[in-house]
């Protein structure tokens, strides 16, 4: 039943696809790498037919489903909210599901590569793990001293709640932590993702362990590597303000308290 | 390992275009500070060297100094006020960025300042320095 009602807008949109919707063909130019046979990554072009609807991402299902079975890479949701498929497209890092085709370049090839600065593990799949431990390093999680009122929450003031509300967005997609140049040659620097996760937090007025935050934060690894090229600010798929964020910590930090 | 492996190895095929990231007005700011920084040091150990040289004696602080008066070194002092004046006003930028609440929010028009007010300098010095540079040479 639930099947029949999905199905049937989606072939009503399909009949009305030929003449209302003109498909193209565009390059897309994969940078390729198999552990297994492969001792140094290598491009590869395949040329797609997509519809001016279709994202990145589709074009990737297109090549995997129905010319190179073999093509690996991440997605879950595809519609923007799991962050698993951060990738570098024409050198710039974005969520294949949230970049439209026709709003890229499409009369030359488009590249499409793993992002950088954690290890490439095949196509366009790294190894997340370093970037989830420096996440985890910055405790991201509320710690409250206090219990709340028996059978109440904890109360927040709308300004107390705004405080932080643009660093609530992220969904560690790691499109900020590798798109960074200090991240690049310096894999020991926590990141702009886990200091986004640290601010939200730290200005939390329910929490109680800022001051623990900002320790670990002011670290010769913490904020102070940062140095506001503003890559992450521009690479961020929720449009968080990272660089802004990351220089509020800073100031936290001077001051000695949030 | 495989981090430092894909990346020495990228650019290997005939298409590097798409391994360099393409960063907007803040990380080619970064860039240029960088160099212009690295530069700037360099000059500053051969000008900390030449100065030591007044110690020995005048005459021969004159000699050494004498020496730059060609115009292969007037070229590179023109390049180094440049790098200068860039890496002095860009640097203003950056401590905007880093002590003026708004700092992040206008670091992109700010650097479009740095850019126009470095040029205007440059209007300012190259054209006088350059006449000197080359005028003197010949005079000479």
């Amino acid at each position: 039943m639930s099947t029949a009602v999905a199905d049937a807008p989606a072939e009503g949109q399909a009949s009305d696809a030929p003449e209302a919707i003109k498909s193209f063909v565009v390059t897309l130019i994969i940078r390729r790498f198999d552990p297994d046979v492969d001792t140094e990554p290598h491009w590869q072009d395949f040329d797609v037919e997509v519809y001016p609807t279709d994202r990145v991402l589709d074009a990737l299902h297109k090549i995997k489903w129905d010319q190179d079975g073999s093509l690996t890479f991440r997605r879950s949701c595809a519609h923007g909210v799991c962050g698993s498929d951060a990738m570098r497209i024409n050198g710039r890092n974005r969520l294949a599901c949230k970049t439209l085709i026709k709003d890229l370049d499409v009369q030359k090839p488009i590249y499409v590569e793993a992002i950088k600065g954690l290890p490439l593990e095949k196509d366009l799949v790294v190894d997340m793990e370093p970037f989830f431990a420096s996440y985890r390093e910055v405790q991201p999680f509320l710690q409250a001293n206090s219990t709340p009122p028996e059978g109440k929450e904890r109360i927040q003031s709308v300004a107390e709640r705004a405080r932080f509300d643009d660093t609530t967005k992220c969904i560690l997609c790691a499109a900020c932590t590798s798109s960074c140049p200090v991240f690049w040659t310096d894999g020991q620097y926590f990141g702009p993702a886990a200091i986004v996760n640290a601010h939200r937090f730290i200005f939390d007025s329910r929490d109680d362990a800022s001051q623990v935050r900002l320790d670990i934060l002011n670290d010769k690894e913490g904020v102070w590597r940062c140095r506001t090229t503003f890559n992450c600010t521009d690479a961020c798929p929720r449009g968080i303000q990272v660089t802004q964020a990351i220089a509020e910590v800073k100031q936290a930090i001077m001051r000695g308290h949030a | 390992m495989p981090v430092e492996a894909a990346d020495t190895l990228e650019s290997t095929r005939s298409r590097p275009g798409g391994t360099l990231y393409r960063g907007r007005e803040g990380m080619w700011s970064w860039v240029l500070h960088r160099i212009t920084g690295v530069a700037i040091f360099f000059f500053l150990l051969v000008h900390i060297l030449d100065s030591v040289v007044l110690g020995i004696s005048p005459q021969a602080y004159n000699a050494v100094i004498g020496t730059y008066k060609n115009p292969i070194m007037g070229l590179g002092e023109t390049a180094l006020v440049a790098a200068i004046a860039f890496h002095a006003l860009n640097g203003i930028r950056i401590i905007l960025i880093d002590f003026w609440s708004k700092g992040a929010k206008y670091q992109r028009i700010m650097f479009w300042i740095v850019i126009v007010v470095w040029v205007v300098l440059m209007l300012g010095f190259a054209p006088i320095h350059l006449m000197n540079v080359f005028s003197e040479g010949s005079a000479s």
